[in-house]
Parts: C-alpha cells; sequence; structure tokens
C-alpha cells in the first residue's frame, strides 16, 4: 500500500516539495522593495517590465521560492502587488517556482494571495496584536491554501530568548493546528534573527538564542519549517561583505544543523564554510556560539580582525593615520565622518594655505560635501549622519567667516559689474530661505544657505515651521530677490502649493526656488509652477542652487532661463496629466445617501463625566514617555521602519540605534531639568447632526460645525463617510455628545537657541522631534483619559501602546486640516469652544498652524461605529454647498480646500 | 449510506455528457424561453441551464436515463449558472434560482432511483464549472497584467451558485474542468466562506481540472503535481480530471495522480478526441474499455464520462468496473 509523507509541498507553474533531504531552500530576496533600491526605484517608476527580469535574474540565479516586498510608504502597496503579481503570471520562467506574499500588511498579503494561482507562503503572520487577529488572519490564509510564516512574536513584543521564541512558537502552533486546522507542515517559524557583535552584551547570545531554539522547535514540532532573514545576524558589521559573507556561512552551518530549512539570503554571496579562512572562521564562530565571550572578548577580536580585511580575499592594514593625509584629505574626513575635533585646526590650515578664504569653501569643504551628498543619494549614509556632517561644516565655516567679510565686499562689486544686484538696496542680492510650515527640517536649506552665503548672497534664513504668511511677509518687508522653500515631509508639498498660489494672490514677483528631499520636478511642474507665474525652480541639490539664482539675478539671462523652463514644466505636466488615472464621483446628492449605517433608533449614548471644559497643567513627562510613538520620530530623521524593529534592521539600524539612544539621552536631560511643560483641555458638549453639519450646544449659545463627505464613487454597500455620521441626527433628540481636545508642549525656544548657538542643528532638530513626539504622546494619553475615565464610554479597554498607535481603540480623535476633516479652519470653532489660547496658550497663526509648534487638537467621537478615514477629492457641487453651509466665498472655500479639489 | 462510505466499498460512476444529450432533443428558441421568458430581451437559444427553468422535465428526463444506465452520481446542470456566465444572456439575476431549479430536478430523479434500490444510493453532485472569465490570463495579449475580472467578482459568483446548490438540495460540491487554478481556488475560497459563515458543517468537495494538451499542463500553464498541491487545501473527497482529452490521452496523467493523491481519484475523459467535424466518435465499448484498464491497475475510484458520453457510454463503463476494486487510499504518515 502506498504512503504519501507530510512534506510542505508549494507550487508555482511546478511543485516544489521541501523534503529532509533537500537542505536548504533559497529564498530570493532581490524583488523586495525594502530591500533593493534598483527594485524599488523600478516599481516606483512603473517600470514592472525591467523589474520582472529582477525576478527572472532571483529565478536563473537558484532561488527556489520568489520573495515579493512592496512595503513603502510611498508606494500604493496593494496595487503594486497586484500588478506584480498579475505580470509574473504572464512570465512561465518565474511564475515555475512558488511566490512568498512578503508584507506587514495584511491588506498586501491578501491582495498577492488573489493573483497567484500556485500553493504560495505568506510573510508573514504573528500574534503581536493578539490570538483574535492571527486567528483571523490564518484562517484566510488557509482558505487560500497558503503555508504561513509566523514570527516569533507575541503581544509582549518581538521573543529575544531561546524561551520566548520557543513558547510563542509553541502557543502558535497550538492555535493553528487546534482551532485553525492547519496542517503542520504548512507552518513555517521565523523564530528573529538578530543582530550580534553590537557591543552591547545582551546581544551576544542572540545566534544562539535563534539556533538552540531552532533545535527545540523542530524537536517539538517535526513537521514545521524554520526560517530567517539571515543578513540581519551580521548587521554590525555592515560596509565589510567579507565578514559578513563569513559570518552568514558560519551561523548557516550551525543554523541548518540545527535544523533551519530555509532562508531569505542572497545566495549567490554566501562563501563556503570549508573555504573561509581558518583564523577569520574561528573567531565568526566564537562570535556566533558566543564562546570565549566574556566581556565581548570574541567581537573584540573579530571587530580588530575584520578591521583588517576589507576586499574579499584581501588582507589590509587599516588604515588609522588619516590625520597624516592632505588637509583636503583631513577635511573630508572630517566631514563625512562627522568629526569636530580637529575642524578649527584644519580650517586655519587651509585657510592659509588657499588665496582667498572663500576658495577653502568651494573646494575642500565643498568636494566633501559633495561626498556626503553622494553617499546620502546612494542610501549609504542617513540623515542624522548627514547633519553632523553639516555640523562640522557650520563650524568650519565659523571660523572662515570674519576672513570672508573683505571677501564679500569684492564679490558684491563684482555684482555690481554683473548686473545681478539687487536693486532696491544696491548691495547684494537677498535670498529668503525657509522650511515650510508643518516641517522641522531644515539640513537641506541650511547647506543651502551656507553655499549660497559663501557666494555673496545675503541669505535671510527664516528657520523651520515658517506658515506663508510669516514668509511672504519677511519676502516683502526684506524686499528680498528670491525666495526659497525646502521640506522634507510630503504635507510640505502642499504647503509650498499654497506658498505659490499666496505668492500669485499677493502680486509678488519674485522667483521660487524649490528643494528639499520631498520635492521632485514633477511635483514642481505639475502642481506648483502652474500657480504662479513668475517663474518657479526646482533646485536639486545645494550646488544647482548656484547656478539657479544665478540665472534668475542676471537680468540678460532670467527671461530665456524662464521661457525655457516654463516649457519644459508645461510638458512634463502635460505627460503627467495624459498619464493619470481617472476615478468616478458621485454627485453630493447621491453620496449624502450613502450615510454610515447607524442604527439610531436603538443607540443610547454614553454621557461624559461633565460637560464644558477642563484644563490640565503640569503634566508629568515622565507620565507621557510610555505613550511616545517612536516610528514617527525616526521618519523624521529620514530612517523608514516600524519600531522597534528599525533599531535591528540590517541597512539602518546601527544609526537608529545611534539616534534612538541619543533621543533618550537627551529626553532624560529634558525631563530631569524640566525643560518642557505639558499642558491640555478637554471638553464635552451636547450634540446632534443634521446632514453633514453637527450642532453643538454650549452654555450660551450653539456652534455649527461643518463637515464634508466622500464622493468618490465606492461598492454598493461601502458608505461615503463623513464625521458628521458619527453624531446622532437632531431630530432623534438623543443628547448625543462631541468632545474636544488640545494639548501643547511649552519651553522648547530657549534650549533651540541654546542649540543654535552651539552650531548644534543634530540636538536642535532633536529636541523638536521629541516635542513633537511628547506633544502626540500627551493626545495618546488624554485619549485613553477620556475613554476609560472622563466620557468613560470604554471603562473596561486594555490596549498596549502598540495597539494605541494602531488606532485599535473604540472611537476617534480626527484633527481639523487632517483626511477625515481636511478643513483647516474649523480649528477656529474648536479654539473657541475650548478657549486653547487663554487656558493653555496655543495661538493660532494665519495659515491655521498651531504656536508652540508641538501642539495637537482634535474632535472626539465616542460612537462604536467611529472610524479615521480621508475624504479624498471633492467636486465642485460639493465645494459650493460647503462654502454656503460655512458662509464663506467660493475663493476662501477653494482656497482652503485646495489639496481635496481636482 | 452517505458517499464516502460507498467510495470505501466500490468504485462509483458518475454521469456523462449533458449538452449531447440536450442537442438530441432539438429545441427551438421558444422551447429555451417557455412561458415565462417568451418576452425576454436577448436570445436564450444554447443556455442549456435556463432549461432546468423552462423544461425540467426534459432535464429530469436525461437524469434519469444516466441513472437507469447505472450511474450512481449525477452532475446538476449548472456549467454556468453563475452571475458571471449568465451575463452572455443578460441573466445574472436567475443565478441563484437556476442553481435551486438544477438541484432538485436532480434531486428528484436521484431520490426516484434510491428509493427504486435503496443499496445503490444514488448522489447528486452540484456543478460548479470554470467560468468564461479568467483569473490567471490577460484577454489582452498586448496588456499581460489586465484581468477581466477580479478574485473578489469570483469569489461572490461562486458563492451564490454554492448557496444555490445547497438550498437546492446537493449531496456534494463539484468544482470541475478547471482550467485556470486560480478560479477554482476563488471556488474553494467560497465554498470555505458559505459553509463557514453559515456555520454548517461542509459537503464534501469533488475537484477535477483538465489537461489540455500533450504538455500535460493546464490551460494557466501548470503541471498535474502543482495544479494537485495548489487545491488541496480544499481537503477534497476527490480530485481528478476530466475533459479535453480522450481516455487515451488522459491515462498517464490519471496515473501519475493515483501515485500523489492523498484523497480519492475521479477521471471522466471526453469520448475520445473529438473528429474534424468537432464530433466524438468513440464508442462506448472502448472508452469502457480504457476506463476498465485503469480500474484493475488500482488508478481510479470514480469514473465516467465528459463531452460526447452518453448513457451507453455509462452503462458500458458501469459493466465494466462494477466488480473491480476501487484504488485503496493511501496510508497519510504523520512523520517525515
Amino acid at each position: 500500500m502506498s504512503s504519501i509523507k507530510p512534506y510542505l509541498r508549494l507550487s508555482g507553474l511546478e511543485p516544489l516539495i521541501i523534503r529532509p533531504e533537500t537542505n536548504f531552500v533559497n529564498v530570493g530576496e532581490r524583488t523586495n522593495v525594502t530591500g533593493s533600491k534598483k527594485f524599488a526605484r523600478l516599481i516606483k517608476e512603473n517600470k514592472y517590465e525591467e523589474a520582472l527580469s529582477v525576478a527572472r535574474q532571483q529565478v536563473e540565479s537558484g532561488a527556489q521560492v520568489l520573495d515579493v516586498n512592496m512595503d513603502d510608504a510611498l508606494l500604493e502597496g496593494v496595487q503594486a502587488m497586484t500588478t506584480f503579481m498579475n505580470l509574473i503570471q504572464s512570465e512561465p520562467d518565474i511564475a515555475k517556482i512558488p511566490i512568498m506574499i512578503d508584507s506587514s500588511k495584511f491588506e498586501i498579503i491578501l491582495a498577492g494571495l488573489k493573483c497567484v494561482q500556485g500553493k504560495c507562503i505568506v510573510n508573514s503572520i504573528s500574534m503581536k496584536e493578539g490570538e483574535a487577529k492571527f486567528i483571523e488572519q490564518a484562517f484566510i490564509c488557509k482558505a487560500f491554501g497558503a503555508a504561513v510564516i509566523v514570527m516569533a512574536f507575541d503581544e509582549i513584543g518581538q521573543a529575544d530568548t531561546k524561551e520566548r521564541k520557543v513558547s510563542i512558537c509553541s502557543r502558535a502552533y497550538q492555535i493553528l493546528t487546534e482551532q485553525v486546522g492547519f496542517d503542520p507542515q504548512d507552518i513555517i517559524f521565523d523564530p528573529n534573527i538578530f543582530a550580534i557583535a553590537t557591543g552591547i552584551e545582551e546581544h551576544n547570545n542572540y545566534a544562539v538564542d535563534f539556533i538552540e531554539a531552532t533545535r527545540e522547535i523542530k524537536q517539538l514540532m517535526p513537521l514545521t519549517k524554520v526560517s530567517g532573514g539571515v543578513s540581519n545576524v551580521s548587521f554590525s558589521f555592515r560596509g565589510n561583505d567579507h565578514v559578513r559573507e563569513a559570518i552568514h556561512s558560519v551561523f548557516l552551518f550551525h543554523a541548518i544543523k540545527a535544523g533551519m530549512d530555509m532562508g531569505i539570503v542572497n545566495a549567490g554571496q554566501l562563501v563556503v564554510y570549508d573555504e573561509i579562512e581558518p583564523t577569520l572562521r574561528e573567531l565568526c564562530e566564537d562570535v556566533i556560539l558566543n564562546k570565549h565571550n566574556d566581556n565581548n572578548e570574541a567581537t573584540e577580536k573579530l571587530i580588530t580582525h575584520a578591521e583588517t580585511v576589507k576586499a574579499k580575499g584581501k588582507v589590509e592594514v587599516k588604515d588609522e593615520k588619516w590625520r597624516n593625509n592632505s588637509v583636503e584629505e583631513r577635511l573630508k574626513h572630517s566631514l563625512v565622518n562627522g568629526i569636530t575635533d580637529y575642524i578649527d585646526a584644519d580650517t586655519e590650515e587651509a585657510r592659509q594655505k588657499y588665496p582667498k578664504p572663500l576658495d577653502v569653501i568651494e573646494g575642500p569643504l565643498m568636494a566633501g560635501m559633495d561626498v556626503v551628498g553622494d553617499l546620502f543619494g546612494a542610501g549609504k549614509m542617513f540623515l542624522p549622519q548627514v547633519v553632523k556632517s553639516a555640523r562640522v561644516m557650520k563650524k568650519s565655516v565659523a571660523v572662515l567667516t570674519p576672513f570672508i567679510e573683505t571677501e564679500k565686499e569684492e564679490r558684491k562689486q563684482a555684482h555690481l559689474a554683473a548686473g545681478t544686484t539687487n536693486e532696491e538696496s544696491a548691495g547684494a542680492s537677498k535670498i529668503l530661505l525657509a522650511t515650510v510650515k508643518g516641517d522641522v527640517h531644515d539640513i537641506g536649506k541650511n547647506i543651502v544657505g551656507v553655499v549660497l552665503g559663501c557666494n555673496g548672497y545675503d541669505i535671510i534664513d527664516l528657520g523651520v515651521m515658517v506658515p506663508a504668511d510669516k514668509i511672504l511677509e519677511a519676502a516683502i518687508r526684506e524686499k528680498v530677490d528670491i525666495i526659497g522653500l525646502s521640506g522634507l515631509i510630503t504635507p510640505s508639498l502642499d504647503e509650498m502649493v499654497h506658498i505659490a498660489k499666496e505668492m500669485k494672490r499677493r502680486g509678488m514677483k519674485q522667483p521660487l526656488m524649490i528643494g528639499g528631499a520631498t520635492t521632485s520636478r514633477m511635483h514642481t511642474a505639475v502642481k506648483i509652477a502652474p500657480e504662479f507665474e513668475e517663474g518657479v525652480v526646482y533646485v536639486l541639490d545645494a550646488s544647482r542652487s548656484v547656478t539657479v539664482a544665478g540665472s534668475l539675478l542676471n537680468k540678460e539671462q532670467k527671461p530665456e532661463f524662464l521661457q525655457q523652463l516654463k516649457s519644459e514644466y508645461r510638458q512634463l505636466k502635460e505627460s503627467f496629466d495624459a498619464k493619470k488615472s481617472t476615478k468616478n464621483y458621485l454627485p453630493y446628492s447621491e453620496a449624502k445617501k450613502k450615510k454610515t449605517n447607524i442604527h439610531w433608533e436603538s443607540f443610547e449614548p454614553v454621557i461624559p463625566s461633565f460637560t464644558g471644559t477642563q484644563v490640565f497643567e503640569n503634566i508629568s513627562l515622565d507620565t507621557l514617555r510610555p505613550f511616545i510613538d517612536w516610528k514617527p520620530f525616526f521618519i523624521a530623521w529620514e530612517l523608514h521602519g516600524n519600531y522597534p524593529e528599525i533599531l535591528t534592521d540590517s541597512v539602518v539600524g546601527i544609526e537608529a540605534s545611534k539616534l534612538f539612544k541619543d533621543a533618550n539621552d537627551l529626553l532624560d536631560k529634558i525631563i530631569a531639568e524640566k525643560w518642557l511643560q505639558a499642558k491640555a483641555t478637554i471638553g464635552f458638549w451636547e450634540a446632534g447632526s443634521k446632514e453633514d453639519d453637527v450642532f453643538v450646544k454650549t452654555e450660551n449659545s450653539t456652534f455649527q460645525l461643518s463637515f464634508l463627505r466622500q464622493q468618490v464613487q465606492k461598492a454598493a454597500d461601502q458608505p461615503n463617510l463623513s464625521l458628521a455620521d458619527f453624531i446622532a441626527p437632531s431630530e432623534l433628540n438623543k443628547k448625543d455628545h462631541i468632545g474636544a481636545f488640545a494639548v501643547t508642549i511649552h519651553g522648547i525656544e530657549k534650549h533651540i537657541k541654546a542649540f543654535e548657538v552651539a552650531l548644534d542643528d543634530y540636538n536642535k532638530i532633536t529636541l523638536q522631534a521629541l516635542a513633537d513626539r511628547l506633544a502626540e504622546a500627551l493626545a495618546e494619553y488624554l485619549h485613553l483619559k477620556v475613554r476609560t475615565e472622563f466620557w468613560a464610554y470604554a471603562t473596561d479597554e486594555h490596549l498596549s501602546n502598540e495597539e494605541l498607535i494602531k488606532e485599535k481603540y473604540l472611537g476617534i480623535r480626527p484633527a481639523p486640516g487632517y483626511p477625515a476633516c481636511p478643513d483647516h479652519t474649523e480649528k477656529y470653532k474648536l479654539f473657541a469652544l475650548l478657549n486653547a489660547t487663554e487656558t493653555i496658550g496655543i495661538n493660532l497663526t494665519e495659515s491655521l498652524a498651531m504656536y508652540p509648534a508641538s501642539s495637537v487638537c482634535g474632535w472626539y467621537f465616542a460612537n462604536p461605529q467611529s472610524q479615521y478615514f480621508g475624504i479624498g477629492k471633492i467636486q465642485r457641487d460639493q465645494l459650493l454647498d460647503y462654502a454656503a453651509r460655512k458662509n464663506m466665498t467660493l475663493e476662501v472655500a477653494e482656497r482652503w480646500l485646495s489639496p481635496i479639489l481636482d | 449510506m452517505n458517499i464516502r462510505e460507498a467510495l470505501a466499498n466500490r468504485i462509483l460512476v458518475i454521469d456523462g455528457a449533458m449538452g449531447t444529450m440536450i442537442q438530441r432533443h432539438k429545441l427551438t428558441e421558444a422551447d429555451y424561453r417557455g412561458e415565462r421568458f417568451k418576452n425576454w430581451h436577448t436570445d436564450v437559444k444554447g443556455n442549456n441551464d435556463l432549461l432546468c427553468i423552462t423544461k425540467p422535465d426534459i432535464i429530469i428526463g436525461i437524469h434519469k436515463l444516466y441513472l437507469e444506465a447505472g450511474a450512481d452520481i449525477i452532475e446538476t446542470n449548472t456549467f454556468s449558472s453563475t452571475v458571471i456566465a449568465m451575463a452572455d444572456y443578460e441573466m445574472q439575476s436567475l443565478a441563484y434560482e437556476l442553481n435551486v431549479a438544477a438541484a432538485k430536478c436532480a434531486r428528484t430523479a436521484a431520490d426516484e432511483y434510491t428509493a427504486k434500490d435503496p443499496s445503490k444510493p444514488r448522489f447528486v453532485a452540484g456543478a460548479i464549472g470554470p467560468l468564461n472569465k479568467t483569473l490567471s490570463l490577460s484577454p489582452d495579449v498586448n496588456n499581460p497584467g489586465f484581468r477581466a475580472v477580479s478574485f473578489d467578482e469570483v469569489v461572490d459568483a461562486y458563492y451564490e451558485q454554492v448557496k444555490g446548490l445547497v438550498d437546492g438540495g446537493v449531496d456534494v460540491l463539484l468544482v470541475e474542468t478547471i482550467f485556470d487554478t486560480l478560479n477554482a481556488k476563488a471556488a474553494i475560497f467560497a465554498i470555505k466562506k458559505y459553509f463557514r459563515d453559515l456555520g454548517k458543517s461542509e459537503l464534501p468537495v469533488m475537484i477535477s481540472g483538465t489537461i489540455t494538451d500533450a504538455s500535460g499542463r493546464t490551460l494557466s500553464g501548470q503541471t498535474l503535481e502543482a495544479f494537485y498541491t495548489s487545491v488541496m487545501h480544499a481537503k477534497p473527497l476527490s480530485i481528478g480530471l476530466n475533459c479535453a482529452l480522450g481516455a487515451a490521452e488522459m491515462r498517464s496523467h490519471i496515473e501519475e495522480l493515483s501515485q500523489i493523491s492523498a484523497c480519492y481519484t475521479s477521471a471522466y475523459p471526453n469520448a475520445g478526441l473529438p473528429n474534424a467535424m468537432g464530433e466524438y466518435d468513440e464508442q462506448p465499448h472502448e472508452t469502457a474499455h480504457f476506463i476498465e484498464e485503469w480500474a484493475k491497475e488500482g488508478f481510479v475510484n470514480i469514473v465516467g464520462g465528459c463531452c460526447g458520453t452518453t448513457p451507453d457510454h455509462i452503462k458500458h463503463i458501469a459493466q465494466h468496473v462494477q466488480h473491480l476494486q476501487p484504488r485503496a487510499l493511501p496510508v497519510l504518515e504523520t512523520a517525515l
């Protein structure tokens, strides 16, 4: 009688059966936007045909399973996954192997599963959001017939010790096999490979923990498989591929012996265990197996050895004598490595060597900054490092400045001769620079300022988070010749469009320069340039800014330069418009009929513990600290990834860990020395809705809050949402309520000033980012108190910080100006209701930014069906209706709603 | 006796072609329309599934011919009874009703024969066809990433069909003539979802794929074992092959399947390959001869016919396999 073994069986167009003698399954890793810059670029540029060639190359070089990951904040992940998967299906030489659908977002996994006929692996699910979610996701995977990778991750966090790894995996196994009905052979565990040899003693045993956990998992649950991301283990040796490859080989040698079945690894770059040079191999063994490693002894030995080995097979002595190099090389070294120790002496030496002090800047310093720019552009340096480089640059420039003053006078004369003169003052041309409202990033702008300043322009730097009116008023008052706007985060893009529109409205003539990491030629051409006719120029980098400024200020060159630019941008816009996909929209009257379906008749609202407002002062920052969501903090520094995984990320982990430590040290100081004060106010009032308005009753009057409604055409059973849906209609007399809050962090200015004086942008920006995080943490903390205490509609809530961040709670707290209620002007009503300016000292600027900058406000909705959503684009019929409801002129309404108008 | 018990004891015979038999009635447009659809705005001739509503006696009559010939399992006349396939006749809204009606036709006939001889119970298989739109293939050669239909739409269509078949009283669900495995996965997904939503225990599921040509692959490009691997999560009662090939061409595939399959195997080939006129001319005793040999080799548990086969073919097949041992299920080992 025949028999069938319980092997893991996968399939593409062809089957892949994983038998004990299969040894190790290589999972191709390059079709992953988080791991491969090339692949990410191809996907972002819609070059799917070329992206397929990456997949094909993986198959050709021996990948047995293809990992596909589309997790990128700038990508529409579901769509990218769907498109790529569908295309793969039409390429038999790729589709022949099974697919591993890799995402941290289950919706993207689901999108992938819906496109693949073969039996896939889902990478991954875990219990980090609790058992219920885990079970639900596992059921779905099972309904698609997919095998699953289960991360050793539970409600508490990622498992690091062997015991935790084994216990989480065993628990997951039990749930999957007993409750979900999974076949054991369809379960693959990823017990987390973490970096070793980081210098932190607790990390030393991580490889052993993985290997031993693998051994025990395979003993306890012999039909399951073990997988892992191998390159993590060696990430502290980043940049030294020779050592990394040796570590990978030695690690795999032991992990496979212990039962590891598959791994995401660049198979082409694995060295053969036996061919590793014996000294290196033994050192790797000690570090991986944590032998002879008291006081990091083995780690130190491997690090020392690693420094002597650079290229493959080549043994070099590490050059520790950079101080003996030429002054140009030394300056470059200091800039690239962010070393300020020798900068004063080296700058002085260079000044004496070069004919003019400006030559030092234009020569060696710029050369060094070019290297920094290149490395940054290539993803080999990260923002925190670049800011440290800029700090070195600033210090160097500070040494040169007194000498440049004389020099400048000469340049001024040169400008007069060339006709590039500021007409009003007959002095040097003035360039105003600012990082726009909502954005704390100014490193790029600082570099541009330094470079332009060095080229003889007067720089007026308004700093960061500068609202439009402040920029434009300063531009008029100071009679500047060019306005330069910088931004690093996406919302800045809209702000720049807004500024361009404002400049047109005010009839300003100065050309506008656009720069910063989030900006692009395309965005400038499509969104900004059409709003302002006097010239809008996208500037790629600091060195480009000099020629652009020169062209804009030269009377002869300017008309031709702008003309050329305009036609170039017009072409870009036309090609962009041609590609744009069109969405269908409902008439507003139809959209209003598709409200959220809430059974108000049977609804009993929870009455808050008080009505009116309440103020909280002197909230302890210690209380807020655990509520901090670190992810945006890292994003502010351009380090993308989830916290805490980012700390051990194979690419940015080292820099993220350093930054995290620096931030926490600063936070310790902020708390100990009471630098900052947290203040907050909340309020609740009776409220009822009428269509898309909500009427709020206070003691003396009634406020009419106006909300917008989604108009995009959706599936038949999907509502077109408006926040007004979440408040009971007035006519039902349900005594429903709405709440509001505003929180702020005071006291930052003095400390910012101190860092500025010390030319320390790094700590300045860290402090700003931390204050933002504290404000957000305060909003989170207060919302918790509201849910469980003040409004008390969710008294039995028990959520982890991670769940809070993921908005697992009941009820919402959307802010005016954000996707669900994108009109900023509703903030006036919110502030009037709360009296927030008088009580806790938050001011609203003309453009409705809040000062202090680290402030958060919003509405509270308690209805269990309330949810966060985005309004998306609205149509003209709603715009007209909205303007009428708000008693606004159409023009004003159009201005405030411009981001959501087509 | 339920179908599992029957399968443990003997080789079961599934019926033959429905279309071939309907053709014999030489029905007109007016016959297809009946009274109810006499004013329907599109032509409906050729919508064979519609006959379950307009001419149920003809359908019941065909079922009875197959039962009389010895079929243990008859298929509902629902190959195209989905909201997607019915779009050809603009009869999307009838999808559910068609399935209920078809299941009732088959139920009536089967119950009549079970009552005649309770020792040979007859089973109704709810036939779930492949759809006229596919999820793995683009209909536009210039745009390989395009899909004419989405996974969710296919799931919804099958869900409605499953509901109709179950409400009409079928014994098993038969996902058949699978040339695109992803469509079959959507059908499986819909079946699982339906029973989970209702909290009912699942009806047994039979799965039958189609190897289209000598390449030994499905139309969507999978090898037989890859196909098998991709649908086994359905935990089917049986897996097998039907359509496209005659018994001669199907032999090596059914042999392979019998070796790898953890569940029962089924095979219902066409009556040979079509001739130049598109007609099937393999004679009943020829088909039966091939199938008898498979049964002797222990390849099969369920046998029958597809395109071009008639009650006469089924009668011959039933006679040739009735005393042969069914394929024994393999031992499912629990250790590597």
